[in-house]
Parts: C-alpha cells; sequence; structure tokens
C-alpha cells in the first residue's frame, strides 16, 4: 500500500496533484469530465474584492509548446464566490485551496478576512505575481519587500496554511522564498507565468491585446524546474511545483528536484482529467520502485 | 459534454484544402443540438498544443461530421488523419440556434467555413412549418459547400458561380426582391461577415442569432480567454465557449481585430 499523502503546513492533501488557479475555474465547470475527489486539491480561481471584467480579447494565443495568457483576473468576485461556489466546492471531497489577489496590501487582508468566516476552505494561496495586471499583481511580486509584507499581513489574520505563488520574473526568485518563509508561509508556489510576447507579422500587431503575457505550457518546464531547483536549496518550506507540467513523468521531475507537490495548469485545458492521471502516474511510479511514500521522491535528485 | 476517445471513419478533399472528417462519436451525437461545437485533440504531442473547436456539421448515426480548411498546422494534421486513427474529443460544447421567436422564414447564412453549421440546423427546421432559404458565400465556386442544405442561394467573391459579391449583400437583394414573411436569420462566417450580417438584421428589423467563433484554450468555460463583448447584458463579456457561440446579434459588439 502505497501512502500518496503530502502535507503542505497544517493541510493534508490525499495526493501531491493539485490543479493551478486560473486553469481549472471554480471547480465546479468540470464535473461533468472530472471525479475531483481524485484529486489532491484545487486552487481556485483568482479571486478579487470586487468582480473583475477582465482583460479585453485577445486574451489567449497559442506559441511553440506552449501559450500566452492575458486573462487580466476576470473573475466573479469573492462575494459571489462565496454565495454561488463554495457551497459546492465544500461538497467535493477534496482539498480547497482559494487563491486571493488584491490590488493593494490591505485588499489582501480585507479578503483573507472575509474568507476566513467561511467553512470549506483548506488553505490559501497568495497571487502576488499576475503579470497581466496594471495594479498590483506583479508589481507586488517583484518587489521583495512589498512580497515579505504582504506575506506577514496575512499571516496574523488565519492559521490555515498561506501558500505564496512565486513569479520568476524577478534576477532571484530563491530570496522572494527566504522572505516569505521568514514571515511565516507554509508553502510556496513555483512558479507562475514567464512574461512574453508573441507577434502578428502580418498586421504587425501584438497578438495580445495588452501586448504582454504569461507564458505557460511545456516551453517553460525547465525554467520552472531550475526556479524549483533554486528555491529547494534555499528553504525549509514546503515547495508546489508547477510550471509545463503535462504527464506524470513531468510530475515526478518536479519531485525529485524539491517538490513536495505539483500543480497542473495549461495541461487542464487539454486535457480536464489530466491531474488524475497524473496521480496515479506518480502512483504506480512508487509501486513500481518500491517507494513507500510519495514524499520519498522530494528532493531525491541523484547528483 | 462528454470526452471520449473516437475513432477516425473517414475523411474526404471536397476540392481545394476544404475537407470533411467523419468520426464515431455516439455519445455525442446523441446529444448534439444545432450550433454546437466540438473541440478535438490534434496531435498527441505538444504541437499544436491546445485543442482546435469546430462547429458540427452533420451527424449520421452515430458518426459526427466536421469540415474544415486546412490552412493551419492543427487543420493540416487533421487532413492526414486516416481511417481508423483515434481522436480524443469534447463535445458537444456551448449553446445552439434558437427556434423559438415568432418567424415563418428562415435565413440561413454560411460564409466561408461558417456553413459548417447550418445543415444540422437546416435539418432541425426541416420538422417544422417553417419555409427555409439558405444563403452560402464563399471564395469561388471550387470553396462552395452546399452539401445537406436546402433551397441554397449562393455568391462568390470572383462571381464563378451564383452572385458576384459577397453573401450579406444576396441576402439584402433577397429581402429587397422577394416577399419574405416573417424571417429570422441564422449566420455563421467570420468576423467581418457577421458584423455586416448583424447591421443588416437591424437595419430591416429582423431577428438575427450570429455564430461566433473565436480562438479558445479550453472550449468549456474554465480558463476565460475567448471573450466577446456584449450589449445591454449584466456582465461586460460573455465567453464563446460556454455562453455562445450563439448569440442574438443585437447583444454583441463587433470589434474586429485584424
Amino acid at each position: 500500500m502505497i501512502d500518496t499523502t503530502v502535507n503542505i503546513g497544517s493541510m493534508r492533501l490525499k495526493n501531491p496533484v493539485l490543479v493551478a488557479s486560473g486553469t481549472f475555474g471554480y471547480g465546479d465547470e468540470t464535473l461533468e469530465l472530472v471525479d475531483v475527489s481524485k484529486l489532491g486539491g484545487i486552487v481556485t480561481k483568482s479571486l478579487t474584492l470586487k468582480p473583475r471584467d477582465g482583460n479585453l480579447p485577445p486574451r489567449i494565443v497559442e506559441t511553440a509548446c506552449g501559450m500566452l495568457n492575458s486573462i487580466g483576473l476576470a473573475n466573479i468576485g469573492v462575494k459571489n464566490f462565496i454565495e454561488e461556489k463554495l457551497p459546492l466546492l465544500r461538497e467535493l471531497n477534496t482539498s480547497i485551496i482559494v487563491n486571493i489577489a488584491g490590488n493593494t496590501i490591505e485588499e489582501y487582508e480585507e479578503l483573507l478576512t472575509v474568507l476566513e468566516d467561511q467553512s470549506g476552505i483548506d488553505a490559501y494561496e497568495i497571487n502576488v505575481s499576475c503579470p497581466n495586471v496594471k495594479e498590483g499583481g506583479l508589481a507586488f511580486g517583484t518587489k521583495c519587500n512589498t512580497t515579505a509584507e504582504i506575506t506577514r499581513r496575512v499571516r496574523k489574520l488565519t492559521a490555515k496554511p498561506i501558500i505564496i505563488k512565486l513569479t520568476p520574473n524577478v534576477t532571484r526568485i530563491s530570496e522572494f522564498a527566504v522572505a516569505v518563509e521568514a514571515e511565516g508561509a507554509d508553502a510556496v508556489s513555483v512558479m507562475n507565468t514567464l512574461v512574453g510576447i508573441a507577434v502578428d507579422v502580418k498586421t504587425q500587431k501584438p497578438k495580445l491585446s495588452t501586448v504582454t503575457g504569461g507564458l505557460s505550457g511545456p516551453a517553460i518546464k525547465p525554467v520552472a524546474l531550475a526556479k524549483v531547483y533554486e528555491v529547494f536549496k534555499s528553504v525549509k518550506i514546503p515547495i508546489i511545483g508547477l510550471g509545463g507540467i503535462m504527464n506524470w513523468a513531468d510530475a515526478i521531475e518536479f519531485m525529485l528536484i524539491g517538490a513536495k507537490a505539483v500543480q497542473v495548469g495549461t495541461a487542464n485545458f487539454i486535457d480536464p482529467a489530466i491531474g488524475i492521471k497524473i496521480a496515479d502516474g506518480i502512483k504506480q511510479y512508487c509501486v513500481d520502485r518500491r517507494i513507500a511514500h510519495v514524499v520519498e521522491l522530494v528532493g531525491a535528485l541523484k547528483i | 459534454m462528454k470526452q471520449i476517445l473516437s475513432k477516425v471513419i473517414g475523411l474526404e478533399n471536397l476540392g481545394n484544402s476544404i475537407y470533411r472528417l467523419t468520426f464515431e462519436a455516439p455519445e455525442i451525437a446523441d446529444k448534439v443540438a444545432p450550433g454546437q461545437f466540438v473541440n478535438i485533440r490534434i496531435s498527441e504531442e505538444y504541437s499544436p498544443l491546445l485543442r482546435r473547436p469546430f462547429s458540427v456539421y452533420n451527424k449520421t448515426g452515430k458518426n459526427l461530421q466536421i469540415l474544415f480548411n486546412a490552412v493551419g498546422r492543427g487543420t493540416n494534421i487533421l487532413s492526414i488523419k486516416k481511417e481508423g486513427d483515434k481522436l480524443d474529443v469534447i463535445g458537444p460544447l456551448g449553446n445552439s440556434f434558437s427556434l423559438s421567436g415568432q418567424f415563418e422564414t428562415a435565413l440561413l447564412v454560411g460564409g466561408g467555413m461558417g456553413v459548417a453549421s447550418l445543415p444540422l440546423l437546416c435539418a432541425a427546421i426541416q420538422n417544422k412549418i417553417i419555409h427555409v432559404v439558405t444563403f452560402v458565400g464563399a471564395k469561388n465556386k471550387e470553396s462552395l459547400i452546399v452539401d445537406n442544405l436546402r433551397n441554397v442561394i449562393c455568391a462568390t467573391d470572383d462571381g464563378s458561380k451564383g452572385f458576384r459579391g459577397n453573401v450579406v449583400s444576396l441576402v439584402e437583394q433577397h429581402i429587397n426582391e422577394m416577399n419574405v414573411v416573417k424571417p429570422k436569420i441564422f449566420a455563421c462566417g467570420p468576423p467581418p461577415m457577421l458584423r455586416a450580417i448583424s447591421e443588416l438584421a437591424k437595419k430591416y428589423k429582423i431577428l438575427c442569432e450570429v455564430s461566433i467563433e473565436s480562438a479558445m484554450a479550453c472550449g468549456i468555460g474554465i480558463c476565460q480567454g475567448c471573450p466577446v463583448e456584449r450589449i445591454g447584458t449584466a456582465n461586460k463579456y460573455s465567453l464563446v465557449c460556454k455562453d455562445g457561440p450563439i448569440f442574438d446579434s443585437n447583444t454583441i459588439k463587433f470589434v474586429l481585430h485584424d
């Protein structure tokens, strides 16, 4: 019998596979296709205090082995989430991690305060690194002291695990990981998307309305692995690895490099049930190699 | 909505680079309504990475058909599929054309590959006491696809068959010259055509539903990547994949990106 559970702070995941924020909606859209109880957990779409329309189209463009997105945090807002989505999420029998994004530090606090009154939330992922909004977002995530300050302030408001989602669009991501660890973060998600551009040479216009977007998909996996590796050498808190994971072998790579859990993102767009297949694949890998507990893989890279 | 591993039944070249692909999809064929689409995984590899959405062109028993023009990497890969090949398909997706409302004449309008969403609609109307006229526009005679349609009138850009000019001008001429009783327009085609047909509908005060095309990442409403701007609705944007692809043309703000 393989033990597939992993702990992220006080949260116990039934397996190390989460679906990444913004790639699985609010968790209710895919129920016809996916038995979500077989996932380690769901990270919700980023929630803001007020509903957001999101950016002008075009918002997505496919690139070589990847895609650029500039959604602009389109979401229904925290109040509607609590009323319309959370009751269903509570029934799903998987860990629920609510991702929040603020325009100001105070908004992060307000979001957390509102959500703390609710049952059915297992942890928070703090989005300090959305590349596609003018205010907040990446502006916070690329400043080490602001990222630390947000962590410090939200830490005071909850006993639940706080996961900080870090951006790779900085000089040294490990400095940010060290800073948020010092402020009491329970884990870091490494990494958010890489800023990228695609141009239509026929029209000589950018292919996204906002010119730049976030690059995701298999194209970014080697970069993400290197970021996880860098962070793993710098902090003790668990790392949730993401960036281009398409199959179980990709997920194993992240775990060997140092990720305790993984998030599947863009792959959900291609196969909404891929998270379950990856969880099964990780388990089978452990069976084949007589690994009793999946955490034995974490950082087991042979150098 | 189902995700199935389908089997290719056949592929026909209809001239130029236009193909009709038939595949087995009983669970989807059972449920599909006119105007809905399927999202097809083109390659097991990562290039192209994303699925490609296609209107369901027709259904025969447990089989579905799509129509496509092999112009990009994805459609080129589809154009070499062979009988027996496996095809990962999600569908049926999106909403469908609405046959409700007060109308006695259905004006079906298809431009280019937009004609693909009309045969199922044509078949659905067959059961009703509604007169159907179908307008099909294409670049030239060779690109006209008129199978499985009724009462077809053609327009070609080069005049090689039927009306010379765009299909919307043809519809306007028809409205002006014929006695069209209580019409409703159902249109599918490229963005400039949809904008023009929407303006025509407004000018003549005709009900009009359009099928919007958009690039999509997921096709099922989770990525928020395919917004279309609305007029007079609570939310600024709707998603083409989930809220559409069929919309009342009066509620769409047509913005051309090219």
